[in-house]
């Protein structure tokens, strides 16, 4: 049975979330993320699983899975930073924030570091466009002010000017310093 | 309950608890905490919180409702502006036709607008205050708040506000021990800006890919599971029960006077400003009192190129158009749209070719691949736009921009995605057409 392929806690959580919406469909997104919470990721065994609990098809499971810039169909790092490359914070930096992640992490943005501990993705705007540039650590939120907490949390970090007020170089201390708190 | 005190790095606090507020200047903000912390029910109750909505049940037809936000003016503050009271009217009742759902539109991924965050993080009741007026108003028997999965924190607070609300019997059978019943339901989603469009969002709620429907039907003739459906905006939810405390004369008077516009609204300033943030103002004031008085003007050391007026969809303008009422019409005089009110500056250091090069990467990207002149041209012109930008670009490629943007106007694509995107790029080609030019330059000579 393709169901089995998912645990009883999974299975009961999917089930849960089925009896919220009218039809068994409306569940689809609710219980990707419901496998996801549980393993990081949505592995191939686990589309038919869910079309079978919802009674959609597979590809019906997949077409969502696919088009859902939050599920994720390859495995993740143990910890996924989420990095808003929108226009606002474009101005105030992400850039740069970007590069030095990329230096830090030694990755490019959509890999995960060779142990596992880190996922480097873009993702729209953050709705942090006062304190940007913003970007997420699993579920946490931080920006210029989680960087450099005795700051006035304002100015662009961009190289070359905004730099002048952060320092550069800054950035990168600061952030190793916080990517430190995510074992 | 206890209230909860959810730690975060960086919480929703900002600007707009620092300034002083009044009921009677403030009336969506005022209940805001000067900590930034959330107003949990308790606090709610004690600054007057569902009054309105026990009254208005006990005392009030949903005809009168709907009647007295129409007669008010209230327009949608997601964006597009359409007339909330409208919008209910045209919600299909009557014999034979299941009960109406309402929805509340949570989506906010617009990028520069990080107003609806602050409402939901820091006043929940008064959203399900105004849902459960709404929904009252449209005989809707339940509603949904479709929230963008990013939004951890707000997803905590409203989860929690929500069974608050249900605890005190404000949610669920008798409202208030009134006839009315209505329960809400949060739905978080999992990325794609796509889903803000309202009928992508009926989509994604309906567990299905998050492509727009064909209208008509509108969704308050068919919407969620074929139900006539409503769906608004957050801060226009929020809005209701400030309507109905205060009546339509005095909501249309928060304006500013000839405006052509009700209330008051979240606007902000972000970029390079001395003070970024977002203040409840009232509607309609000039773009410079929100540039100067509130955002403080630039930083030291940058200087104001051009500015957007309410978000990435929304064109662009100059320094000397800061003197423009934040109204539909003020921004109507320029051919603009008004957009979420939340304006972006650019400063001189910032290459509107590489600007626009980033914001039509986000529309390209976000673009749901449903109809062609989207997925095609959205990719066409960030594909140009990386030659200009990198110094690879020809003049026929400025030409070819030009085109995709006739090519990505209203009524030639399925939804407002592509219009969208082809706002700011159509305003930066007339307006920096140097910019663009000035690329060209450095372009190597085509080889033979």
């Amino acid at each position: 049975m393709a169901i089995a392929f998912l645990s009883e806690a999974e299975q009961q959580a999917i089930r849960a979330e089925i009896a919220h919406y009218d039809s068994p469909r409306a569940a689809s997104i609710d219980a990707l993320k419901i496998v996801q919470s549980h393993r990081g990721w949505v592995p191939d065994e686990a589309i038919p699983a869910i079309a079978a609990l919802l009674e959609i098809s597979s590809v019906d499971v997949e077409g969502v899975a696919t088009f859902y810039s939050q599920i994720f169909r390859q495995q993740v790092g143990r910890h996924v930073i989420r990095l808003c490359d929108s226009m606002s914070c474009f101005i105030n930096g992400h850039e740069t924030l970007l590069a030095q992640l990329q230096e830090i992490l030694g990755i490019d943005a959509g890999q995960t570091t060779p142990d596992g501990r880190f996922t480097l993705l873009p993702v729209c705007c953050l709705g942090h466009c006062d304190k940007g540039p913003a970007f997420m650590i699993d579920d946490d939120i931080h920006g210029v002010s989680s960087l450099f907490p005795e700051g006035d949390g304002g100015g662009p970090l961009r190289d070359g000017d905004g730099g002048a007020e952060h320092g550069v170089r800054d950035v990168k201390v600061a952030l190793m310093r916080l990517l430190e708190e995510y074992v | 309950m206890k209230p909860a005190v959810f730690s975060q790095r960086m919480p929703s606090f900002g600007r707009v608890n620092q300034v002083p507020r009044t009921a009677e200047t403030h009336p969506l903000t005022w209940r805001l905490r000067d900590d930034g912390q959330t107003v949990w029910l308790d606090e709610y109750r004690q600054k007057g919180g569902y009054r309105v909505a026990e009254t208005q049940l006990a005392h009030k037809t949903p005809e009168d409702i709907c009647r007295c936000v129409k007669e008010a003016g209230l327009k949608g503050r997601g964006g597009a502006g359409f007339l909330a009271g409208i919008k209910w009217s045209l919600t299909a009742r009557g014999e034979g036709i299941p009960a109406a759902y309402l929805v509340c539109n949570a989506d906010e991924m617009e990028p520069n607008t990080f107003k609806d965050r602050m409402l939901l993080e820091q006043l929940p009741h008064l959203l399900i205050e105004g849902m459960i007026l709404a929904g009252y108003a449209n005989q809707a028997v339940r509603g949904f708040i479709f929230l963008r999965g990013e939004y951890v924190h707000a997803a905590r607070v409203v989860e929690r506000a929500i069974g608050e609300a249900r605890e005190a019997g404000l949610l669920g059978a008798h409202i208030a021990g009134t006839d009315y019943s209505f329960d809400l339901q949060l739905h978080v989603g999992a990325g794609r800006y796509i889903c803000g469009e309202e009928t992508a969002l009926l989509n994604a709620l309906e567990g299905r890919r998050a492509n727009p429907r064909a209208k008509p039907p509108f969704p308050g003739q068919a919407g969620a599971w074929g139900r006539p459906t409503v769906v608004n905006n957050v801060e226009t939810l929020c809005n209701v029960p400030v309507v109905l405390e205060h009546g339509p004369e005095w909501y249309q008077a928060l304006a500013r006077p000839e405006s052509g516009e009700s209330g008051t609204k979240l606007m902000g300033f972000a970029g390079a400003v001395r003070r970024p943030g977002i203040w409840e103002v009232p509607f309609g004031i000039s773009a410079r009192e929100l540039f100067e008085d509130y955002a403080g003007g630039m930083r030291p050391g940058y200087r104001l190129k051009a500015w957007q007026p309410g978000g990435a969809s929304t064109g662009f303008l100059l320094p000397e158009d800061l003197d423009l009422p934040m109204s539909s019409a003020g921004m109507a005089r320029k051919g603009l749209r008004l957009g979420t009110a939340l304006a972006l500056a650019v400063d001189d250091r910032v290459s509107m070719v590489a600007l626009l090069h980033n914001i039509e990467s986000f529309f390209s990207r976000e673009s749901c691949g449903w109809c062609t002149p989207c997925r095609e041209g959205l990719a066409w012109a960030v594909k140009l736009l990386s030659a200009l930008k990198d110094g690879r670009g020809r003049a026929e490629d400025i030409q070819q921009l030009e085109k995709l943007v006739g090519h990505l106007q209203p009524g030639m694509s399925f939804c407002g995605l592509a219009p969208g995107a082809s706002e700011p790029l159509r305003s930066a080609l007339a307006l920096f057409r140097d910019e663009f030019e000035a690329t060209l330059a450095r372009s190597p000579p085509l080889p033979a």
